[in-house]
């Protein structure tokens, strides 16, 4: 059985779905590769930005 | 317009619904079938990647809907096409979750389906001539 952590999980979570999201919402290779990355990264930039905000609710 | 003709061309011949039902039975088989080697393969990675990291986690595979919220996870499911068929079939997955990484797998493997769905879509839309 697999026990990743919770930020392997989100990581991998966030790879295929932005390879998904990529090449099937953009028409040219170049353009699937740019919108691919941008989801990546609006993936792991919000969940960490809501992680903190929980963090410091949570105080 | 010259690009025009030859898409409508290539949209009339044969079954315009055979990309989609391929996809959606065999993650990235519709793009294959519309020759789109390496879009098909990143998207058979992913989906079957994402999918089999479910079924690692001990994720739940939904068989029955006893509410709305089953409901919804068993559509999720039924997106993975033969993998959720074979997967039942083979007695994978968890009846019930039980640790945290389990409850990672499940949602893992029903946004896998809806990931297929989406890509098996795509290719439906390369074969109509909506996307190039």
């Amino acid at each position: 059985m697999l026990h990743p952590s919770h930020f392997a999980s989100l990581a991998l979570f966030a790879l295929f779905a932005s390879v998904v999201f990529g090449i099937t919402q953009r028409d040219t290779p170049r353009r699937m590769v740019r919108y691919g990355i941008y989801c990546f990264v609006l993936f792991i930039g919000s969940a960490i930005v809501l992680s903190w905000l929980m963090f410091l609710i949570a105080r | 317009m010259t690009s025009e003709p030859k898409k409508n061309a290539a949209a009339e011949n044969g079954f315009v619904y055979l990309p989609l039902i391929a996809g959606w039975l065999v993650p990235g088989a519709g793009h294959f079938l519309m020759r789109k080697w390496g879009r098909g393969a990143l998207l058979a990675v992913s989906i079957v990647g994402m999918f089999v990291l479910g079924i690692a986690m001990q994720g739940k595979l939904y068989s029955s809907a006893h509410d709305v919220l089953d409901l919804l996870g068993l559509a999720g499911d039924l997106g993975n096409g033969l993998l959720f068929v074979l997967s039942r079939m083979m007695g994978l997955g968890a009846d019930q979750v039980q640790v945290t990484t389990a409850d990672y797998g499940t949602r893992f493997i029903v946004v896998s389906g809806l990931l297929n769905v989406i890509s098996a879509v795509d290719a439906h839309n390369l074969r109509t001539g909506r996307k190039s």
